[in-house]
């Protein structure tokens, strides 16, 4: 059963009904229209970049354009080193995004800290923000990008909408 | 003016605060005692034959099993006479102080802090000596000593501001 099903009721074959479930239409929506924001933190930020330019243009899923702030935005990708500092402004910014909102952990840095295992370098972004998707690479590829947006688009097909989301923080994640 | 003339005059005019002149690569490092590290700076910026008048970089190294554990490292670069010197100052740990320079060249000015925040290496009258790349309430010490283990002592993974957050 797909998406979106169109009935033909018209005795000359045009179609004026749809039938759909209101929930997929809205995740359809939701999906379509995935915004950005500006999250580049290291050499991960270029290649996000190039995903968004012209050869790849990440606009065909939807998800093109980018918000230089959290209140426009629902989904961050965090491309990046994550160091200790930055970490209170990336949860900041995360609490300012409207719900539904999604991250993407672009890269080793992001994802485990990748070789950065110092003093400083948070081992890993899920350690205080609730992670969507991970998409490895060092840094990934603009197609990793692309298949790490569209696992997202997968997921947000899935979720409920009118049921009230369990909390985003795992509680064993609070160190 | 050569690197060879460089290194004699400043051991005629230094005689006393002089230690070493080490010449690599083409490179010239010379190596004061602490006491004179800012006579010689002063000498290498006024004097119109050397004519330093740009502060490249300044960075520390520590040497653990040496007496005089730190080191602070000046570069400077004059660019009328198109010469390069790099300036050594050895530092004990129990009085872990040396002059600033930041009278003679302003942009020691952050160069110096990275190195208190790094190394634990304060600057005599330096105009604003706090840390520039760590928190100011960071009080793990300083990360780039040898004997800092390698993955901090905690703070990276402590994150007070979730309990605040969490839903």
């Amino acid at each position: 059963m797909g998406l979106i099903q169109i009935g033909r009721h018209d005795k000359d074959g045009t179609s004026d009904v749809i039938v759909t479930t209101i929930e997929k239409a809205v995740n359809w929506g939701r999906k379509g229209s995935l915004w950005p924001m500006t999250f580049g933190l290291a050499c991960c930020a270029i290649e996000m970049i190039a995903a968004v330019s012209s050869r790849y243009d990440m606009d065909r899923y939807g998800a093109g354009v980018f918000r230089a702030s959290p209140r426009q935005s629902d989904l961050m990708i965090v491309a990046g080193t994550v160091c200790r500092r930055m970490a209170p402004v990336i949860r900041k910014l995360y609490d300012q995004m409207p719900e539904p909102k999604y991250v993407i952990a672009m890269g080793s840095c992001a994802t485990s800290g990748n070789i950065y295992d110092s003093y400083s370098v948070v081992q890993g972004v899920d350690r205080f923000v609730p992670v969507d998707i991970y998409v490895p690479g060092c840094p990934p590829t603009p197609e990793a990008l692309f298949d790490g947006i569209l696992k997202l688009q997968e997921r947000i097909m899935l979720k409920p909408v009118f049921l009230k989301q369990p909390d985003q923080v795992k509680p064993s994640l609070k160190v | 003016m050569s690197l060879q003339l460089i290194a004699s005059r400043l051991q005629e005019n230094f005689s006393t605060g002089f230690v070493k002149a080490v010449e690599w690569r083409g490179d010239l490092a010379v190596t004061v005692t602490r006491d004179r590290l800012h006579e010689v700076a002063q000498f290498l910026h006024d004097d119109p034959a050397m004519d330093f008048d740009y502060i490249v970089h300044v960075s520390s190294v520590d040497w653990p099993d040496d007496e005089e554990r730190f080191e602070v490292v000046y570069e400077f670069y004059s660019i009328r006479k198109r010469q390069r010197i790099r300036l050594k100052a050895r530092v004990p740990e129990s009085d872990c102080i040396v002059d600033s320079l930041t009278d003679l060249w302003k942009g020691a000015d952050f160069m110096e802090r990275e190195v208190y925040d790094m190394m634990g290496i304060r600057f005599r009258h330096h105009p604003d000596l706090r840390r520039i790349l760590m928190p100011d309430d960071y009080t793990e010490g300083y990360p780039l000593r040898k004997d800092f283990p390698l993955r901090g002592k905690g703070w990276r993974d402590t994150f007070e501001f979730l309990d605040e957050t969490a839903r």
